[in-house]
């Protein structure tokens, strides 16, 4: 009896919307889609607003660089370069998957542990870059 | 008659009920992102800074204008494509999917035209 709960503890589980267990491959998928759609409304919403103010004139221009460097901006700004790179590097992940590469175990798992570090470390280069000027 | 053939049992299926053209195109706008907000990362970051005349000068040369007008098209055509995915998995109800999927195509085209007037108009000299 013992030998058959352990066995049955060792198949693969099939995700569903109630039945599955945290793992380092579905972590990295929620974060690219949750950074898709938070770039979809944050991000565009910002480069329309960067864009628009700057077509608006420097007197609105001069508004928004205000803004941007509020602390509450900054915190807008770094989020959504945060969740850019995030995004880019997890999408280079998909492009690895979509040749059908990547789908062992272990290289899956290593990838995507992987893939936001390299996200957070991309961030934290740009805004060196951005800050040393 | 069979069973019909392999693709045509599977045609039609899942939320979507199509998707391989969907598919690709999300793969190609992110080539596209790719390159053109890579492009825009490294053009912000060789800007020696951030102010009105800087940024109009920068956006005045056609390269720039083209590149940023590009990267508008790319990533809002990527957007609509991700967040119909998105819809489609979340929002069940046919009306509703239905009304989700028009306010999305409306706003981002919309957001798109407002963003390739603004660049074009600092291009032309605002």
């Amino acid at each position: 009896m013992a030998q058959a709960t352990q066995t049955r503890k060792a198949r693969p589980i099939s995700p569903h919307l109630q039945i599955w267990r945290w793992g380092p491959g579905m972590a990295v998928s929620i974060l690219h889609r949750a950074t898709g759609s938070a770039l979809s409304f944050g991000g565009l919403g910002l480069l329309l607003c960067w864009l628009g103010c700057l077509a608006s004139g420097p007197d609105t221009y001069a508004l928004f660089l205000q803004q941007a460097g509020s602390w509450y901006g900054r915190i807008v700004l770094i989020g959504i370069s945060w969740a850019y790179f995030n995004h880019l590097v997890s999408g280079l992940r998909h492009f690895v998957l979509d040749i059908g590469a990547g789908f062992e175990v272990k290289s899956n798992n290593l990838w995507s542990a992987v893939s936001p570090v390299i996200g957070i470390v991309l961030t934290a280069a740009f805004w060196a870059c951005l800050l040393a000027k | 008659m069979g069973n019909g053939t392999s693709v045509g049992r599977v045609r039609g299926l899942g939320s979507a009920h199509s998707g391989a053209h969907h598919w690709l195109v999300q793969r190609f706008t992110a080539i596209g992102n790719l390159v053109l907000t890579s492009w825009f990362a490294v053009s912000l970051l060789g800007l020696p800074n951030f102010s009105y005349v800087t940024l109009r000068d920068w956006l005045v040369s056609p390269v720039s204008a083209t590149g940023l007008c590009l990267l508008i098209i790319s990533v809002f055509w990527h957007a609509r494509l991700g967040l119909q995915v998105v819809v489609e998995d979340y929002v069940h109800e046919h009306g509703a999917k239905f009304a989700a999927i028009a306010a999305l195509n409306l706003a981002a085209f919309g957001g798109a035209g407002f963003g390739l007037f603004s660049v074009i108009r600092l291009a032309l000299g605002a």
